[in-house]
């Protein structure tokens, strides 16, 4: 698709705390054009001698809400998100282009009720591109039988544990199975430990079912998870990857 | 830290391609000229650096595109790629 794309500024309307060391930032766009869930976009911040830096994030709303959600971990010495988590505020400009992206993507339009079972596998922050296509697939009532494997550090890293649990309980075609890699709440019943493919092979869909599996977070575990599912028989080209390194603060 | 831990996905690379391409460029598809590996440009690993930005294949390590963006040029090696298709 032609498209040629254009720096501009949103302003934030609402900022969230989502968890100890993420925040989520809502963007007011004038100008925006609606995105696919999964597509990013490109944040620059210009210091005043001129200095810029300049980060991609997954936009984390669905395309068909109202203000753009970019949802951020703050990275000790990251040179955008330390500026995006601690100093920005509601009414603060934001300078950022987008949509970008036409790989990573899912769209409610391609898929049917009955077709091919979705996976998504998110580590951490990784779960922001994943929530955007859970929220699209919300809006669009596809019933198309969804599990998310969700690994966090513990239980209050759990990025929009709370809405997870509301989508949930009011959709029957839609699992989401935590595991906390770091420390376990008691009398939890999740998983405890890194996603393995023990893991994959107990919780994620049978091959046979040609499920689409998406896989975001640090390089580390998006190669672990797709080597496995690989090994487990999913097919090369229904697994797409998205990775962020450490660095990508 | 190790050099993996660098890697991103050319994913992160649309918007910088798309500064030099009047197409989305993540779903374009490059043939790897070191193993003639074919993969969307969004599939390939990417490594930036502060001289620029290296495209490199995921199966055998070749440097498909390697960009870089100084003093008014967008400069762009494609030795290591045999061909592209981008779709209109």
């Amino acid at each position: 698709m032609a498209l040629q794309l254009k720096w501009q500024i949103g302003t934030a309307v609402e900022i969230r705390q989502e968890t100890p060391s993420v925040k989520s930032l809502i963007i007011d766009l004038p100008d925006w054009t609606t995105h696919l869930a999964g597509q990013h976009v490109d944040v620059r911040l210009t210091a005043e001698d001129g200095y810029q830096a300049q980060r991609s994030y997954s936009i984390a709303s669905a395309p068909e809400d109202k203000y753009l959600m970019l949802t951020v971990e703050r990275i000790g010495d990251g040179e955008v998100s330390p500026y995006l988590t601690d100093v920005l505020e509601v009414g603060y400009q934001v300078e950022l282009r987008g949509p970008i992206g036409g790989y990573f993507v899912w769209n409610a339009a391609d898929v049917q009720d009955n077709g091919p079972p979705l996976l998504l596998v998110a580590g951490g922050s990784g779960i922001a591109p994943l929530m955007a296509m859970v929220r699209h697939r919300a809006n669009s009532n596809r019933r198309v039988p969804t599990k998310l494997l969700y690994s966090s550090r513990s239980y209050d890293d759990i990025i929009y544990r709370e809405e997870l649990d509301r989508l949930v309980a009011s959709d029957s075609s839609l699992r989401v199975l935590h595991s906390l890699t770091r420390q376990q709440p008691e009398n939890w019943i999740g998983y405890g430990r890194r996603i393995d493919r023990e893991m994959l092979a107990e919780s994620a869909w049978p091959p046979d079912e040609k499920p689409l599996a998406y896989i975001c977070g640090p390089t580390a575990l998006v190669e672990t998870v797709a080597n496995h599912l690989l090994e487990l028989g999913y097919e090369p080209e229904r697994i797409k990857t998205e990775r962020f390194g450490p660095t990508g603060g | 830290m190790q050099d993996r831990d660098l890697r991103l996905d050319g994913n992160a690379a649309g918007g910088l391609l798309n500064e030099i391409f009047p197409f989305e460029m993540t779903s374009a598809e490059a043939t790897c000229a070191g193993c003639g590996t074919k993969k969307p440009i969004g599939e390939l690993m990417l490594y930036n650096h502060g001289m620029g930005s290296t495209l490199r294949c995921a199966g055998c390590d070749t440097a498909v595109l390697r960009i870089t963006h100084i003093r008014g040029y967008y400069r762009l090696d494609v030795s290591g790629m045999s061909y592209l298709r981008i779709a209109e």
